[in-house]
């Protein structure tokens, strides 16, 4: 196993209570951060630190925070974003259910370096079990003087309420949880103006991923230098990354990033493998919006150099032959998928989701639902693949939000280095339905 | 999206659905008392017997002192809101690729078999409905439903057996 920041105390049982947590070094980032600490010096530390957003964009997450507009007068907002909806990624549900009072933690040290004395959880509908769970660390925290008024005598003040959502893959995009914990309907804003000037209630506000928040943890507690010790130049740290799919041993684990993306794959400490001693035909290593991989782009890139998992080596080779870190899903295929399927699938996905707002968006993904589905059923003509790519190219970079290109990559990808299976597909109808790779057909729709 | 007209009584809130609404309603600044409209729904929702009717939408933009429309813009946009009525225990399949890859069509097909309806119908006891749902963040899990507030996950056929028998014993948690 390797070395762990976050999920070190995930075993501990009664971990997720303040006593045991506090047992275990819980909150002392708070008394360092409140106590020996102005807000402006956890700001540069975080930048220091060189962390980079885990929801999936990964921009650093320092920088994010210099950017907050500080009007006289004017409250500020922190809001941590736990909607996690991207197909792949479960690793927040992970860290919030079993490790709530670290994301507490983190987002009491957020909020004080960003001077905020209101701070919302938006957490996806479904998790509801989740929000109780956080609810209860909250009184805890509460009850211990951690939230609330004059934390640990120190003067600063700060309130952290969860707000949920109802079902919705968009309102995880920063504008739309906005639109949304204001009471509306999940349409992302256009930008400018940026949440750091204009967000909650036209305040200036900030959202980041619930890794990130507690992420800011250990950061204050070992301070940057050391922390910088950890992973890559340009991928500071560790990274929780969601391994599902084919693989032996899915899961959540923790990495140091710039782990190799073999040795995650097949290591023992890590997803041991492919199921069933099955081959590894492609992945998809960061949520479903990144470009999907095949075979020979997976532990090496195009120039034959080891691929790793950081930001700079899984993005080697742009759109060509790379993908993207993303939100840390990791999904594997074994030798009996169909990546015809799973394209159909994951665009289903964005079609369903699509906010409807940018008809580029809303009549592009069902149109691209619709072939896809079309040559999955053995009814696709060679036309199909090239109107897939002109589709494709009408939506990407036409959207308010990037909703739009997120469900055009992972059709341009499979259609770039799977293209014999389009074909395939296309020429051999009855095969294509009768293989069915292990799935019923029409099961549903 | 279809709205079904129906005179269906309000339901009566308990009186722990009223407190905590109003606890959450306190959750937000002064004034902004709409941003608590989806936890109130959800809510409102359990109580109502797991849909929302347009009567009871009604009373939910009472509570909150916004117009009926803002209600209705809401529950129609998030997917988790049943707007037709429902059986008493609703599975939702996960059915999106990563589910898909370890077998979430075969599942959805055992369940419509074994209940003898399809993807959106509910048995004609009124106790089971079928619905699927995109991504439920459990995708290492899977195949996975979620019941209720539940999530059972690493689904078989067998296991399957289990969580409708337990159904019907009465013996599992929605809420
Ligand atoms: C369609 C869409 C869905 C998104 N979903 C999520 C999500 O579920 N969780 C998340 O943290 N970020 C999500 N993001 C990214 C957010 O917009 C935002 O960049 C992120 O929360 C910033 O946090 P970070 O800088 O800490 O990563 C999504 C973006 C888009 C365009």
């Amino acid at each position: 196993m390797g070395r762990k920041l976050l999920l070190e105390h995930i075993d501990v049982p009664g971990i997720e209570t303040f006593e045991v947590y506090r047992q275990k070094g819980g909150y002392r980032s708070v008394e360092k951060a409140l106590k020996s600490m102005s807000p402006d010096e956890v700001v540069e530390e975080v930048k220091k630190s060189g962390l980079r957003g885990r929801g999936g964009a990964g921009f650093p997450t320092g920088m994010k925070w210099s950017f907050l507009a500080k009007p006289e007068g004017v409250p500020r907002y922190l809001l941590c974003n736990a909607d996690e909806s991207e197909p792949g990624t479960f690793k927040d549900r992970y860290l919030m259910q079993y490790l709530p009072h670290l994301l507490i933690e983190g987002m009491i040290v957020s909020s004080f370096a960003l001077g905020t004395n209101l701070s919302y959880i938006y957490i996806r509908g479904e998790y509801l079990f989740v929000l109780e769970i956080l609810e209860k660390a909250i009184a805890e925290a509460y009850a211990n003087g951690f939230l609330g008024k004059n934390i640990l005598g120190t003067g600063y003040d700060l309130d952290l309420r969860v707000s949920p959502g109802g079902g919705a893959y968009i309102c995880g995009e920063e504008t739309a949880l906005i639109e949304s914990l204001e009471g509306k309907r999940g349409n992302p804003r256009i930008k400018p103006p940026f949440p750091a000037v204009k967000g909650l209630w036209g305040c200036p506000t900030v959202v980041n991923n619930v890794e990130s928040l507690a992420t800011v943890v250990p950061i204050i507690n070992m301070g940057a230098d050391e922390y910088v010790k950890i992973g890559t130049e340009q991928s500071r740290g560790t990274k929780l990354i969601s391994a599902c799919g084919n693989l032996e041993r899915p899961g959540v684990y923790e990495i140091d990033l710039g782990l190799s993306v073999e040795e995650f794959i097949y290591g023992d400490d890590w997803c041991r493998g492919i199921k069933n001693g099955k081959q590894l035909k492609a992945l998809v290593p960061g949520g479903s919006s990144v470009p999907i991989l095949p075979t020979h782009l997976i532990t090496k890139t195009a120039n034959g150099d080891t691929r790793f998992m950081s930001y700079e080596s899984l993005s080697d080779g742009g759109f060509a032959s790379g993908s993207m870190l993303g939100s840390g899903g990791f999904i594997a295929f074994d030798e009996d998928q169909c990546i015809v399927r799973n394209t159909w699938n994951f665009t289903r996905f964005y079609a369903h989701e699509s906010c409807g707002q940018c008809s580029p968006c809303r009549e592009g993904t069902a149109w691209m639902e619709k072939v896809l589905w079309r040559i999955e059923n053995g009814e696709g003509t060679m036309e199909d693949i090239a109107l897939l790519e002109d589709i494709n190219k009408k939506i990407e970079g036409n959207t308010i939000c990037p909703l739009g290109d997120a469900a055009a990559w992972p059709v341009a990808s499979a259609i770039r280095h799977f293209r014999e299976e389009f074909e395939w597909h296309i020429k051999h109808p009855q095969e294509a339905m009768s293989r069915n790779y292990g799935l019923l057909k029409g099961a549903t729709v | 999206m279809k709205v079904e007209i129906v005179n269906k009584e309000r339901p009566v809130l308990s009186e722990k659905a009223k407190a905590e609404i109003q606890t959450v309603i306190g959750y937000y600044p002064e004034g902004k008392s709409k941003s608590a409209i989806l936890r109130v729904l959800h809510i409102v929702e359990e109580e109502a017997g797991g849909w929302l009717s347009p009567d009871t939408m009604d009373m939910v933009a009472e509570i909150l002192n916004i117009t009926a429309i803002e209600v209705y813009e809401v529950a129609t946009f998030y997917t988790m809101f049943n707007l037709h009525p429902v059986g008493k225990y609703v599975f939702e399949v996960c059915h999106t690729g990563p589910c898909m890859l370890v077998g979430s069509d075969n599942i959805i097909k055992y369940i419509e078999d074994k209940l003898n309806i399809k993807v959106g119908g509910t048995t004609s006891d009124g106790m089971f409905t079928l619905k699927t749902a995109e991504c439920l963040g459990a995708c290492g899990y899977g195949p996975m439903l979620q019941c209720g507030k539940f999530y059972h996950e690493h689904l078989t056929p067998e296991k399957v057996d289990e969580l409708i028998e337990a159904c019907r014993r009465d013996e599992v948690k929605i809420y």
